[in-house]
């Protein structure tokens, strides 16, 4: 048995709830299951807001494409599948690597762990910078909603800054992944504001996205210091089975998003 | 020690339910896979079946990262149905959006007509 933190009993002590556990075991659980299994859902519980939260965007996204589909399959073509897809692979390769630590945790592999928790955070920087390549790209073409001061959607054409008028690809020659479609400044003031939209639910899905992610990154980030520390061990190892959880869910909302926003035909 | 535990079937404390590596690969050389399909249906004009093959993928996906990476096969069933609960309320919330959608919009179009007209 390995030493425990918990404070010793005086002898005699007759409750049948005498603390005995090892030193992860907090005191109002009476044994390492029953505190694994109530994290474990408290977890679920949380990734069941976490889908609520999301789903408020997606029946936003599905409101104004049913009412508007046109509109999305002509701004969909400003978006790089090439990128949306690497994106795809790097959070499907972070999920099956961070799947592969909970192994390594279950098993006590703990230089696999270290090395699969640190793979996963490299894939979810590599993620990040992929979405700021694109973020970047966008801000420079002004496809921005249309509040944005670098927007090339405003409804009044007076309001579009000049330089960005001057540079914006989207704005004189169109979408460089699709040479058919045309470019914004022969989109009437209707159709702007409308293109505005599908940018705006762009953003906001992708940004909720990208937050979870940066968030993700703080969790990795605090599972493998204590990975590296030793906390962790087949006894114990909640925490990287919870970090886990969280991550696929960030996968799974990736995997809606990717055909929804970048694969409109 | 653990010889006299009672083993739990749904692989939890001392019997964790740990998944080979080589089922964790195959799942992901599956996710990859189904990845490259729906890019390539996406690329094509499939005459309004595009967004319902894409969902589908994307269902058969995230069906494949829950049950299998997420350990949903495997965990306590009250935890699946907490996730099954999630996915029942978002279809419920956009099919009640939806209705109203359908329900409303014409009367908001035509107020939209109206404005215009002089």
């Amino acid at each position: 048995m390995t030493t425990t933190a918990a404070p010793a009993h005086a002898p005699g002590h007759e409750s049948g709830a005498v603390h005995h556990g090892p030193a992860h075991l907090q005191h109002h659980f009476q044994t390492s299951d029953q505190q694994y299994d109530a994290s474990k859902l408290g977890l679920w519980v949380f990734l069941l807001t976490e889908v609520l939260f999301f789903s408020a965007l997606f029946v936003a996204y599905t409101t104004y494409r049913s009412l508007h589909p046109e509109v999305f399959a002509y701004a969909a073509n400003f978006l790089d599948t090439n990128l949306g897809a690497a994106n795809t692979m790097v959070l499907l390769l972070s999920s099956f690597t961070v799947a592969w630590a909970v192994r390594n945790a279950q098993l006590g592999q703990r230089k696999l762990l270290i090395a699969n928790l640190a793979v996963t955070l490299l894939c979810a920087g590599t993620f990040m910078g992929i979405k700021y390549e694109e973020y970047s790209h966008k801000y420079h073409e002004g496809l921005l909603w249309g509040g944005a001061k670098h927007s090339i959607f405003k409804y009044n054409t007076s309001y579009i800054r000049p330089d960005v008028k001057a540079h914006s690809h989207a704005w004189n020659e169109g979408s460089p992944f699709n040479h058919e479609i045309a470019p914004v400044k022969n989109l009437t003031a209707e159709q702007r504001r409308e293109v505005s939209i599908f940018f705006a639910i762009y953003f906001c899905l992708t940004g909720l996205h990208g937050i979870h992610v940066l968030a993700g990154m703080v969790l990795l980030t605090w599972l493998l210091i204590r990975s590296i520390r030793g906390e962790f061990s087949p006894q114990y190892y909640t925490p990287i089975d919870l970090g886990a959880l969280y991550w696929h869910l960030v996968d799974l909302v990736w995997i809606f998003l990717f055909p929804l926003l970048y694969l409109i035909a | 020690m653990s010889d006299h535990d009672k083993h739990d079937e749904l692989g939890h404390g001392n019997q964790p339910h740990v998944l080979s590596v080589g089922l964790l690969a195959a799942v992901l050389v599956a996710l990859l896979i189904l990845t490259g399909l729906t890019v390539y249906t996406g690329k094509k004009d499939l005459h309004g079946l595009d967004l319902g093959i894409a969902m589908f993928i994307a269902t058969v996906k995230a069906t494949m990262v829950c049950l299998i990476f997420m350990h949903l096969k495997w965990d306590r069933r009250f935890n699946g149905m907490i996730f099954l609960f999630a996915v029942l309320l978002v279809g419920l919330f956009l099919a009640f959006t939806t209705l109203d959608l359908s329900q409303y919009q014409p009367l908001v179009d035509e107020y939209r007509r109206n404005q215009v007209a002089p």
